[in-house]
């Protein structure tokens, strides 16, 4: 009665569904795999260190830069928007409350996840199809103890310093524009952020949404790298659904603490 | 990589982000202006408190002086109960009013305090008795517009 | 005859899945101080063994038992134990990519020992000789051409002296020369250090020369196995069309297909 086709799609469909709900499980299990194996991270901090290097230190220059030029802007249309109202004072307000509450967090960990997490991904996903894991394996040295917990704490240490970093820079960057540049009076353009920002309400949460786009990023870098196929276009497959799912991750997770938060203002 | 290269890179990478940490909560956020001064507790009761919030700000002359803690209904006297957390070094006189005044013409609405004539000062735990509600929008506009059309009437 | 076993397998079967059987029925002995190859074509269920005899895979049926213990049965601590006292050489030699020769090399002591760095130096430097590479301690892996790669993986799977050295594919894709090197030093450090060898491969020549035994699988089924002489003589299909690199006999050359008139629309 049905077309055959349509019968085949429908259960490819299911299959999909199916297997997307397998690989959400064994990604959790991975995820409590790599919180319940990190005690050799923390006895050997060396490792996070060093890991700290390749995902902190390496994505310093794109966040710094990227958050100069997104105060900038934010300067130019906030002076825009406001001037229509006569309220060009409250650009510092502008500037910083919409930095510090969603750009600095969403902003540098969708940079993160681009330089960072693709890294990862493709870090663990060669050691995986050269045999490298495996060889740790044998050598009884368990792999998600030594290569993929450090490098998931060195991500969650890493992302809220560097979301500071790029909510800094872009204040300057506003203040470079908005100030040095168009004009606006420097007294009230601080005076005026410093009323409005809130450190419980707006630094501290967004410090929180951070370091939980930290853990979303590192964990799904960290999981597609581990499960990625061990061939050339099997990694490259997971690098980019790292960029994407993280991205996907992010923005998701961005609603849902944006709307816990600041539900009452 | 050299060890110890490694090592400076990413001390310095954390002082960064420490120190960017810090730029914002004291430069940009109120960190600064209001850490962990010494404060007693207040509390003024108003018909209306139009949009003011817990944290808002109290203000004398202008000065910060304080902030709201909590704003609760009065069930007894249809009143808003606001607390509010003073500096201990700013007292006021017991028959000091209230007010809820906005920032602005469409800022964030806060409490100012005049200070009365009294020598007894309020301690830990009194109540403000004069108090000025907000100025609610609606009101105003339905009360200039009821005084419009008596205008009218009369001039008939 | 009954020497001491190192490895004993029985009756051991082994499927991802129902539809998809890898190996069936393995019965297979590995006496001690014996270098005993696995030989099969391509897909024929032979890493897979090594695997099993690795604890990376349970068998569906059958027992695996590694120095007296059931190696399937172990739990991870236990596994970790064996593990410390077997080498595993992989077929690309699978160098830590971001550690020098020598950290390579290394890696093992300094994970599970406490040993001196000083001691760790010398233990280092010594398998480095034995494999001839003890100057190119400092380079990286990239720099290494694949049969160097290979020496240095192997002074790395025997860094601790295993009871057990498992060879995947030794091997592929090197030069004469490298291909020397590599036999002589499989059968010299199983001698050298008293272990147990076994060599999963299809390079038949190279193995028939050093080992004492071979294992002949052909799709998951032991079909043969005897000396590298007996090995030679066979006149089972099978061996000979293996042993001695026929391009056409039991594994035909044609893969499956239709008549080749009717592929054409000839008839």
């Amino acid at each position: 009665m049905f077309d055959r086709g349509a019968i085949i799609n429908v259960r490819n469909v299911g299959r999909h569904a199916i297997d997307s709900v397998l690989r959400l499980g064994y990604a959790a299990r991975f995820f409590a795999l790599t919180l319940a194996h990190s005690g050799t991270s923390f006895r050997r901090p060396r490792l996070i260190v060093r890991e700290l290097y390749f995902t902190g230190v390496l994505s310093m220059i794109i966040i710094l830069v990227s958050g100069l030029f997104v105060g900038m802007v934010l300067g130019f249309q906030g002076y825009q928007t406001l001037n229509t109202y006569g309220s060009e004072s409250a650009l510092g307000v502008l500037v910083a409350l919409s930095l510090v509450r969603e750009l600095g967090p969403v902003v540098s960990a969708l940079l993160f996840a681009s330089r960072a997490g693709s890294a990862m991904t493709a870090e663990i996903g060669l050691m995986k199809a050269t045999e490298q894991l495996s060889a740790m394996e044998m050598m009884a040295v368990d792999p998600i103890a030594r290569v993929v917990a450090p490098r998931f704490w060195s991500g969650v240490i890493s992302m809220p310093l560097l979301a500071a970093m790029f909510s800094a820079m872009g204040v300057y960057g506003g203040y470079l524009i908005g100030v040095v540049v168009i004009g606006v009076d420097e007294g009230s353009f601080w005076s005026q952020m410093q009323s409005a920002v809130d450190f419980r309400e707006d630094i501290v949460n967004g410090v929180i949404k951070s370091i939980v786009f930290g853990i979303a990023v590192t964990w799904i870098a960290l999981f597609e790298g581990y499960d990625a196929p061990p061939t050339a276009e099997g990694v490259s497959g997971a690098t980019t659904r790292t960029v994407v799912t993280s991205s996907l991750a992010i923005l998701g997770l961005d609603f849902i603490l944006t709307a816990f938060m600041f539900r009452g203002i | 990589m050299e060890r110890s290269t490694l090592d400076l890179w990413v001390g310095l990478f954390v002082v960064a982000g420490l120190g960017a940490l810090t730029i914002l909560a004291l430069k940009v956020g109120n960190l600064g202006s209001f850490g962990g001064a010494e404060t007693y507790q207040i509390s003024a009761s108003f018909i209306n408190i139009g949009g003011l919030k817990p944290r808002a700000a109290v203000k004398s002359s202008g000065v910060v002086v304080g902030r709201v803690d909590a704003i609760t209904f009065d069930n007894d006297k249809f009143m808003a109960k606001v607390v509010m957390n003073i500096e201990t070094r700013y007292k006021f006189p017991k028959d000091s009013s209230a007010s809820v005044l906005t920032a602005g013409l469409l800022g964030e609405q806060y409490i100012g305090i005049d200070g009365g004539g009294e020598d007894a000062m309020l301690a830990n735990g009194d109540a403000l008795k004069l108090t000025q509600s907000a100025v609610v929008l609606e009101k105003l506009i339905s009360q200039f517009m009821f005084d419009k059309a008596a205008e009218g009437g009369s001039a008939k | 005859m009954a020497a001491d076993n190192l490895v004993e397998i029985s009756g051991v079967s082994y499927a991802y899945d129902k539809r998809h059987p890898v190996l069936t029925g393995i019965d297979m002995v590995i006496p001690r101080g014996k270098v005993v190859a696995i030989m099969g074509i391509s897909g024929s269920g032979k890493t897979t063994l090594l695997r099993l005899i690795a604890g990376w895979f349970k068998p569906t049926r059958g027992s695996i038992k590694v120095d007296g213990q059931l190696i399937h049965k172990l739990g991870r601590e236990g596994l970790y134990q064996m593990r410390r006292r077997m080498g595993m050489l992989f077929q690309f030699g699978a160098l830590f990519t971001d550690l020098t020769v020598f950290d390579n090399v290394a890696f093992q002591m300094r994970e599970h020992t406490d040993l001196p760095a000083a001691m760790i130096r010398d233990i280092v430097m010594m398998k480095l000789q034995a494999v001839g590479l003890r100057g190119a301690h400092a380079l990286m892996p990239s720099e290494l051409s694949g049969g160097m790669a290979r020496r240095v993986a192997l002074a790395r799977a025997t860094a601790l002296d295993p009871m057990l050295i498992m060879y995947d594919e030794p091997f592929t894709g090197l030069d004469p020369i490298s291909l020397g090197v590599i036999r002589n030093l499989v059968r010299k450090l199983n001698d050298a250090l008293g272990s147990t060898s076994i060599v999963v491969t299809h390079d038949v020549q190279e193995a028939l020369d050093i080992v004492d035994y071979v294992y002949y699988l052909s799709e998951g089924v032991m079909v043969a196995h005897g000396t590298p002489e007996q090995m030679r003589a066979s006149t089972d299909p099978l061996v000979h069309q293996f042993v001695w690199g026929e391009a056409d006999g039991p594994v035909a050359f044609q893969y499956p297909s239709r008549d080749f008139s009717e592929e054409l629309e000839l008839v």
